[in-house]
């Protein structure tokens, strides 16, 4: 009997890449915070509120990468059919998820003192909103499926077949919006005082650091969780040959 | 066996099963016709006109009796595992697909041909020959909105969500295609040339060409067990 390979051995480098961006991403924070509460200058318009955005638009960035890196790893699991794949479409896609999430909850809290509305029509709100709820589903349609290959393989269909609808998705919804005019001008960057930019830049980094920490994490849960199965499934057969049939 | 004739042998298949049966197509039909009645109580149409509102009612009708319709016909292919059957058949999956995909565009276009009249009735608009046109524009999208829920509907019926997953998934992907065709909708029945909605015209069918495709090299996948 094959007793599962225990995936300590074999998980050296990304194991010292965890940990090296535990540590970069433990001293960007705080540096970050201080950045953006006690450093950038208050924006002219729209005062203290604007600051969300250094949350909002690097959030923005890594839940955008999630949904990528998902179609990209669902591309490969279906061409390699290797788990290690699934399990980074797995993570990629959750933590799209979470970002996505942070972006639309700043999102209203922003832009009600400053457009005096929650939520608009307009076409990166919405776009955001439905591929929310499109990778919600994928995540739904994970925990639903009979098997852990199944799921694998259902997923990576659903992620290559969302990456292949966002560009649409978001056509779409521009053109609805027909002549509507652009309520949002923030990633412009022309306007951007250079004390800002550069506080940008350092969350963004901070937040794609903070990404791919978490991603790392979540694969190495996935592994986890893995070994823990085939456990089990050793186990039971081991009680089952030791009682009288 | 030409690719084409396993094809039509799945759509004919399907079709038959119904003209027997008559469980879907009644169903859906008074499904939608239901839906339809609900707005017509819900908003005054005396005082909303029908070409503001009429094409989103009439969209939400056919996606919601849609779904239904899709998730029905992978749902008999697995009671009794009669899927088995099929993918043992020495056909290509993506041929059972497109039959699949074709047979759920035949009913929900028979759906939309009954129920746009009706509508027009119902809601106080005047018939001409853009009514035709307007079924035609639904049908385009219906395309797209069975291609994808086709797919869709091979992985969740095979899940322990079936009926809930389904349009949990499929409503989302079908964003482009509902706009569209309630924007094709509205033009058509406002009278506006061809160019103020041709840019539509053009996303359904980019739309339907780019899931059939991708689906087919898909199918292979969601189909193995």
């Amino acid at each position: 009997m094959a007793v599962p390979e225990m995936s300590r051995s074999r998980t050296a480098w990304p194991d010292l890449a965890e940990k090296a961006l535990f540590v970069l991403v433990a001293v960007l924070v705080p540096v970050c915070l201080h950045a953006i509460f006690r450093t950038v200058p208050t924006e002219e318009k729209m005062g203290v509120v604007q600051r969300i955005f250094y949350f909002h638009v690097p959030s923005a960035l890594a839940g955008f990468l999630g949904v990528g890196l998902c179609a990209l790893f669902s591309a490969l699991y279906l061409w390699k059919r290797d788990r290690r794949m699934d399990l980074l479409a797995h993570a990629s896609a959750e933590l799209g998820v979470l970002f996505l999430t942070i972006v639309l909850l700043t999102g209203p809290i922003w832009a009600r003192p400053v457009w005096g509305v929650w939520w608009t029509g307009e076409v990166r709100l919405t776009s955001t909103l439905v591929l929310w709820l499109l990778y919600a589903g994928y995540l739904i349609l994970r925990q639903s499926a009979g098997s852990p290959e199944q799921a694998a393989r259902f997923c990576a269909v659903i992620g290559l077949v969302g990456a292949l609808d966002v560009p649409i998705i978001y056509y779409s919804v521009e053109w609805w919006r027909g002549l509507h005019p652009k309520v949002l001008k923030v990633s412009g960057g022309q306007g951007l005082d250079p004390a800002m930019a550069q506080t940008l830049a350092l969350c963004s980094t901070t937040f794609i650091l903070l990404f791919f920490l978490l991603l790392l994490q979540r694969v190495r849960l996935g592994r986890l969780q893995d070994d823990v199965e085939s456990l089990k499934v050793l186990a039971d057969r081991r009680t089952s040959h030791m009682e009288p049939a | 066996m030409t690719y084409l004739r396993a094809v039509l042998l799945v759509a004919g298949r399907d079709l038959r099963v119904e003209l027997r049966s008559r469980e879907q197509a009644v169903t859906l039909l008074f499904f939608a016709l239901l839906v339809l009645v609900v707005f017509n109580f819900a908003f005054d149409f005396t005082v909303i006109d029908f070409v503001t509102l009429g094409p989103g009612v009439l969209w939400v009708a056919f996606i919601f009796s849609g779904v239904l319709a899709i998730s029905r016909s992978f749902q008999i292919e697995r009671e009794q595992d009669r899927i088995q059957g099929i993918l043992m058949a020495p056909i290509d999956r993506s041929a059972f697909y497109l039959g699949k995909v074709a047979a759920t565009v035949l009913f929900m276009a028979a759906v939309e041909t009954i129920l746009v009249p009706v509508a027009v009735v119902m809601f106080n608009f005047r018939f001409s020959a853009r009514i035709a046109f307007v079924i035609l524009a639904l049908i385009l999208n219906t395309v797209g909105f069975a291609a994808v829920g086709t797919l869709f509907a091979a992985m969740t019926t095979s899940t322990r969500r079936a009926e809930l997953l389904l349009p949990l998934l499929l409503f989302p992907a079908a964003v482009p295609v509902a706009l569209a065709a309630v924007k094709t909708t509205t033009h058509l029945l406002a009278g506006h040339p061809f160019a103020a909605y041709g840019h539509w015209v053009g996303m359904s069918a980019a739309y339907d060409l780019i899931f059939l495709a991708a689906a087919v090299l898909l199918c292979d996948y969601v189909l193995e067990d």
